[in-house]
């Protein structure tokens, strides 16, 4: 067997084209990886304005800016670009660039699936804004106006902007659909020889379950907003009473997605915070196998308990009990997760560069999110707070210090491995305590907001919510204006900025840090050996 | 937990393509798809042009990528390595066409379950209904839905299980005949499969005829109705995907390709096949049958 001869023939007649072209037409697991996130961080962007516009109508009582469908399409979209345009292919852009280097790699096992993967997202995109765009011209009345939960009857009754939404989700699901099944075939096929299931990194197994959990879920999601469109247009009564339907059906289906989507977003952040915590405080992960069965069982759990986000809709009292339970029970990893990145903070020799001061800021933040959570489970507390603010800021607190923070903590952590240079680390601890101050600011109001009967949704409100709902205001356009500080920083470090070490952190540990900084084109492409 | 490394040797070099347009092409197409298909559900004069463009720019991207990967098959750029990669991807792909077939059968059941009994006994149960002569049972095309006939088992349906199962049987046929070298058997095999799937169309074709002309079975014939043409109908949608890549499949193995060691598609094929086939009994057992 002649490989070693073929192999470089293969590599001499490699084509790399220039320019847009080498964009359109990659197979590299890294310039898809960079694709992702650069589109990650511009729908990041496009999705604040839209939230900071809504901010802004709230910043006083009664109607200034906007009209309320306008407003209510603002709230929609914001959800659906941040879920789906924002945090999950910021997600699927770090398994991109990351998974193959550290599980020893030469690239991704499915090359060309993974390009399909990431421009299925710019045309989704497209269709989920255009109707904005649209309207200005007087054609239809705007994006979809229902909440990114496409709730039946209203998305049944509602304009053009709804089916442009079903078909971007049918899109955005294809999309992450390809990428789970490359992330799963990766890591199941091209792990490096003698790197066994249980010496995979914790951030490859935390996508692992991520991609099961996009694989189980995803689709049902593209059943529910297919039935949506059949009962829009083709006169099925899935969601109709009067042909034996149920509007509630709707939300079981749209849920049974929705809830692991949650998990889906916060795994891989789960699985890369051991990592960052592990190498600033210059000590082993505390409990890896405590952790790979703690990320199962939430995966395992997340896909029975979805119920409890319409806990008031109304449900058998048995159901209502079964759903609050099984929730409450996903605090239990949860909650082992968490002592397992407090224990390896433990005594370790703690530094706090950008990246650690992003991880620990989470484990506080992500913690008011679990906690939060627990409060919401519980039927009796929840008819309380159903559809209040106190929820709008509960899956912030999950959503941005759980999630966005998550993605910036991995920014921070790999820029340099990605690019070469150091980033500015004034500027990031910078923009690491405006973001941390600011986005308190936000939603700690909320929260009082919500206690105290403060609807979601709604563009108006009684002037007994105006001081909370003015500083919310004020710590939203803090907030939006500090990411510019993390774009900027982002782009000089592109640019230039101090070389790195292939390790680039003192305490880092892995095989990603054995390679050059930035890393060859053809990430492994003799596989190590792992012992 | 111990497990061992998923593939054997070390210093082997994994086939990564080359750049490729396709990808980036596919997705500009199933942007026009989606695109004219908006268009026309909310009737603007160019949804069905934009549709037909999209739909000529998938299938020519369908033609190029697949026929691609069937030169870099043929020419040897695959081994044992890449062909796992592509068995786990298929796999994986079958799970995911599972989870959205689970979706309409969950409407299903929680139809027949829950919202039909319901409705019911509303009366009964909270002495107030808009329909207070609505009785609750299935079938029922709902409290407002006109009064059509249920679509019964052992007819069609009943011959339609016969012929899926029966090109089950033919498709693991030519497998062997590929396993054994006996090339008339495959191709022989995978033929008569595929006039057995296409028989099925037919005769599904001629059942939605029979419902929509003789039984008033109609789309819009309530809980019933939409379950039963969307699950049947993605069910059919999904035959004649695996009808034409039996097709392409016999056609590839007239042309002498596959071998007894290498013939990954054939099996993706099948297995997508066989799925197919699991669906219906499903579909035939729940839909139809009880």
């Amino acid at each position: 067997m002649n490989t070693a001869s073929t192999h470089a023939a293969e590599h001499h007649g490699e084509y790399h084209p220039g320019g847009l072209r080498r964009w359109l037409t990659t197979t590299n697991h890294k310039d898809i990886g960079t694709m992702y996130l650069t589109f990650s961080l511009i729908m990041f962007f496009v999705g604040g304005l839209m939230i900071l516009a809504v901010r802004a109508e709230l910043f006083q009582p009664g109607l200034q800016l906007m009209k309320p469908e306008f407003f209510n399409q603002l709230i929609g979209v914001h959800a659906l670009v941040m879920i789906f345009a924002a945090l999950m292919p910021a997600a699927t852009g770090f398994a991109n660039w990351m998974i193959p280097l550290m599980i020893g790699a030469p690239d991704m096992a499915l090359p060309r699936l993974n390009n399909w993967g990431f421009w299925l997202l710019p045309p989704a995109a497209i269709l989920l804004t255009l109707p904005f765009t649209l309207a200005l011209f007087g054609i239809g009345d705007g994006a979809i106006a229902t909440g990114w939960t496409f709730y039946a009857p209203l998305s049944v009754q509602g304009g053009m902007g709804v089916d442009f939404a079903i078909l971007a989700v049918h899109i955005l699901g294809i999309s992450s659909i390809m990428g789970s099944i490359n992330i799963i075939v990766t890591i199941f096929n091209m792990r490096a020889p003698g790197m066994t299931m249980m010496k995979l990194p914790l951030f490859a197994w935390g996508w692992l379950i991520t991609a099961f959990l996009l694989i189980a879920t995803l689709p049902v999601l593209a059943g529910a907003v297919t039935m949506l469109l059949t009962d829009r247009h083709f006169g099925t009564h899935f969601f109709d009473a009067a042909g034996g339907g149920d509007p509630i059906l709707f939300q079981h289906l749209f849920w049974f997605f929705g809830h692991p989507e949650v998990y889906i977003l916060l795994l891989p952040v789960w699985g890369l915070m051991p990592h960052v915590l592990a190498t600033f405080s210059r000590k082993p992960t505390y409990g890896y196998t405590a952790q790979v069965y703690s990320f199962i069982a939430i995966g395992i759990l997340s896909v029975v308990v979805w119920a409890h986000h319409f806990f008031t809709a109304g449900m058998p009292v048995p159901a209502l009990i079964y759903f609050m339970f099984s929730t409450m029970a996903i605090s239990l990893p949860l909650a082992v997760l968490f002592f397992c990145w407090i224990a390896t903070m433990w005594k370790g020799a703690m530094t706090f560069e950008t990246p650690m001061l992003f991880a620990v800021g989470f484990i506080v933040l992500f913690g008011i999110a679990g906690l939060t959570g627990l409060i919401l489970a519980d039927v009796a507390a929840d008819a309380q707070y159903h559809h209040s603010y106190f929820v709008v800021a509960h899956f912030h607190y999950a959503l941005f210090a759980g999630g966005i923070m998550g993605v910036m903590t991995g920014v921070y952590y790999w820029l340099p491995k990605w690019t070469g240079h150091m980033y500015n680390e004034t500027l990031g601890k910078l923009h690491f305590w405006l973001t941390v101050v600011s986005f308190n600011l936000t939603f700690i109001p909320q929260f009082f907001l919500g206690l105290a009967g403060m609807p979601r949704r709604i563009p108006d409100y009684a002037l007994q919510f105006a001081e909370f709902n003015a500083i919310s205001t004020v710590g939203a356009f803090i907030l939006g204006l500090s990411q510019l500080l993390f774009a900027w920083n982002i782009w000089s470090c592109i640019r230039g900025g101090p070389k790195v070490e292939n390790r680039v952190w003192e305490g880092a540990d892995g095989l990603e840090w054995e390679l050059s900084s930035p890393p060859p084109h053809h990430s492994w492409d003799t596989q190590p050996q792992v012992k | 937990m111990k497990t061992s490394p998923a593939h054997t040797a070390s210093g082997e070099h994994y086939f990564v393509p080359q750049p490729s347009y396709y990808p980036a092409i596919l997705s500009a197409g199933m942007f026009l798809l989606a695109l004219g298909f908006v268009q026309l559900l909310n009737h603007m004069a160019p949804g069905k042009w934009v549709m037909l463009g999209g739909t000529a720019v998938i299938i020519y991207v369908l033609f190029g990528w697949f026929g691609k990967v069937i030169a870099e098959s043929q020419g040897g750029a695959y081994r044992d390595w890449e062909d796992r990669s592509f068995r786990y991807g298929m796999i994986w792909f079958i799970a995911t066409e599972v989870m959205f077939f689970a979706a309409f059968f969950g409407a299903l059941f929680y139809v027949r379950m829950i919202s039909v009994p319901r409705l019911g006994d509303m009366m009964a149960m909270h002495g107030f209904s808009l329909w207070p002569d609505f009785a609750g049972t299935w079938p029922t095309s709902g409290p407002k839905g006109a009064a059509f006939t249920p679509m019964g088992a052992w007819g069609i349906p009943a011959l339609n299980t016969a012929l899926l199962l029966s090109s089950g049987a033919t498709v693991t046929w030519a497998h062997w005949g590929l396993l054994r070298g006996k090339r008339s058997q495959l191709a022989l095999g995978l033929a008569a499969t595929v006039l057995l799937g296409s028989t099925f169309l037919g005769f599904q074709a001629w059942e939605y005829h029979h419902a929509y002309s003789e039984l008033g079975l109609t789309l819009g014939a309530g809980a019933y109705g939409a379950t039963f043409f969307m699950l049947t109908g993605f069910h059919g949608f999904h035959v004649t995907l695996g009808t034409v890549m039996l097709a392409v499949i016999l056609l590839r193995s007239l042309s002498g390709h596959f071998s007894a060691e290498r013939h990954f598609a054939f099996e993706a094929v099948a297995w997508y096949w066989h799925f197919v086939d699991v669906v219906w009994l499903i579909l035939f057992v729940f839909v139809y049958w009880l």
